[in-house]
């Protein structure tokens, strides 16, 4: 019994340490990625100098960032000021753990799934960390001491505030659907169909919601290069300036990841292995996001206050009333 | 739906480019030809005969908005005078093409030639060995003192383009 006990404690270390190595390597190529298809779609190369078409380029940046001087600025709390980047890597990382990126396998008679932890409460978590997520910027923007990174702060909350609503509320017909909130659970009610298309307009909602919490281009307002320097990261230097990105690429790939849990279908599909579909459908969702940074212009404040309140929030809370009626109507 | 045919048509003019050849030139591996008047390091060229150009009249100093050239002007035994020592900043100099604009005997001019960094700020700092040049630049024909009233080569009216001299005394209409 307590060999059993110990034997999954060390698969579920294992476990752990590979999708953490995983998603900080995915992670730090993703910028590669994005720069490379950036420069592209704007007729450059993009990084090509360090190693085989830049492929270094990741490593020298890192090095870079880890011998750069760790500076706190003059008047800042210093405290907050050291803790705030954390916060907002460390949430990322976090909800990737309710995640299911792949059907379990069995390995000497015992079940291993593809996800961490199959919270029964995986969509209230992650809307939780989400929330969490916003102290990160708020205190970072706040202990700086710095105006143009406590514009950047009340921004990030308050956009992130606003579209938090639209986001949980995108999700509520998700769960009518699937009538669970897991989100194991979830990708297993996808097995015939993904939810994309029975919920266009809620995948719609979640997604302009979901860009809008990650901070993404078009919705970039707290850390707007142009107004504010760089927002509530204007005072970080090295490493933890380095931690706010890492941040801000694993909730790409978080998002990705919940995009496909919550309306591609997760990793269900015909032919190909599980985790490779899974894999697929993520970087769909990540292109796409890199493609609308490559076009599209920031919103203006008011825009965003206006397009959050009066339109998403409207028609989340419609699309729950149809979905219910529907529902309902079926049964 | 304006407004949606609007992103729409940003969002195909990225994926078309995504696939376009991009238009950089990739510096250290291809040089573009600069045309010949491009404005780089400066050189001090010679005349046809394989004399210094450079007569020491401080005009190019005096004209540098940023005062990087410095000379020391002497004179030789035949009268014809020379730099003794001519020495330009280029660390200072935001070749700009004044000084070879101002140089009344094509001495001074700029080449096509740009890559001038160095690890040491004081290697940017060119003697009179460094900028002098065995050629005539970009007028390999010209010779100041072919053309100018200068007695020390041939008497006055003897030079190219130039009239004979005229006798101020009776010159009556």
């Amino acid at each position: 019994m307590i060999w059993a006990w110990i034997l999954g404690f060390i698969f579920l270390i294992i476990k752990l340490s590979i999708i953490m190595i995983v998603l900080l390597t995915v992670a730090a190529y993703l910028v590669w990625v994005e720069r490379k298809l950036l420069g592209r779609m704007q007729a450059r190369f993009g990084p090509n100098r360090a190693g085989w078409f830049g492929l270094l380029q990741p490593l020298v940046d890192l090095v870079k960032l880890i011998t750069k001087e760790d500076t706190v600025p003059e008047g800042a709390s210093k405290g907050l000021f050291l803790l705030a980047p954390g916060v907002v890597a460390l949430m990322a990382l976090l909800i990737f753990a309710v995640i299911p990126f792949g059907k379990g396998f069995t390995l000497r008679g015992r079940p291993i799934p593809l996800v961490i932890t199959d919270l029964n409460i995986g969509v209230i978590y992650f809307l939780a960390l989400s929330s969490l997520s916003v102290y990160g910027i708020v205190l970072g923007g706040w202990a700086s001491n710095s105006k143009y990174s406590l514009l950047g702060g009340i921004r990030g909350a308050a956009q992130m505030i606003s579209y938090e609503i639209a986001l949980g509320l995108s999700l509520v017909p998700v769960v009518m659907l699937a009538r669970s909130f897991s989100l194991v659970e979830i990708t297993n009610a996808q097995r015939n169909y993904p939810f994309i298309l029975v919920q266009p307009v809620s995948f719609l909602l979640f997604f302009i919601a979901a860009v809008a919490e990650i901070k993404r281009i078009p919705f970039d307002l707290p850390e707007a290069e142009n107004e504010l320097g760089a927002g509530y990261h204007t005072e970080y230097s090295g490493m933890r300036f380095g931690l706010f990105f890492l941040g801000e690429y694993i909730n790409m790939i978080v998002l990705g990841s919940l995009v496909t849990v919550f309306f591609l279908g997760g990793w269900h599909g015909p032919v190909l292995p599980p985790l490779l579909w899974f894999l697929i459908k993520v970087w769909v969702i990540v292109f796409i996001l890199i493609w609308m940074r490559a076009t599209f212009p920031r919103i203006r404040y008011d825009q965003l206050m206006n397009m959050g309140w009066k339109a998403l929030i409207p028609v989340a809370l419609l699309n729950i009333i149809v979905t219910g009626a529907v529902i309902l109507g079926w049964s | 739906m304006e407004g949606i045919r609007g992103l729409a048509k940003g969002l195909i003019t990225t994926l078309k480019i995504l696939f376009r050849k991009p238009v950089t030139e990739q510096y250290p591996e291809y040089k573009r030809p600069l045309p010949a008047r491009a404005r780089g390091v400066i050189i001090l060229t010679r005349d046809p005969d394989g004399e210094e150009r450079c007569v020491a009249c401080y005009l190019c100093s005096a004209v540098c908005p940023v005062s990087c050239i410095s000379m020391q002007s002497a004179e030789r035994a035949d009268g014809r005078r020379y730099p003794r020592w001519f020495r330009i900043n280029f660390a200072r100099c935001i070749y700009c093409g004044f000084c070879e604009e101002a140089c009344p005997t094509l001495a001074i001019q700029l080449t096509p030639d740009f890559e001038t960094s160095r690890r040491d700020i004081l290697k940017l700092v060119y003697e009179k060995e460094d900028l002098l040049v065995n050629h005539g630049g970009k007028n390999k024909e010209y010779n100041f003192y072919r053309h100018a009233g200068v007695t020390m080569v041939g008497d006055k009216g003897t030079h190219i383009n130039e009239d004979k001299p005229v006798n101020v005394k009776s010159n009556m209409p």
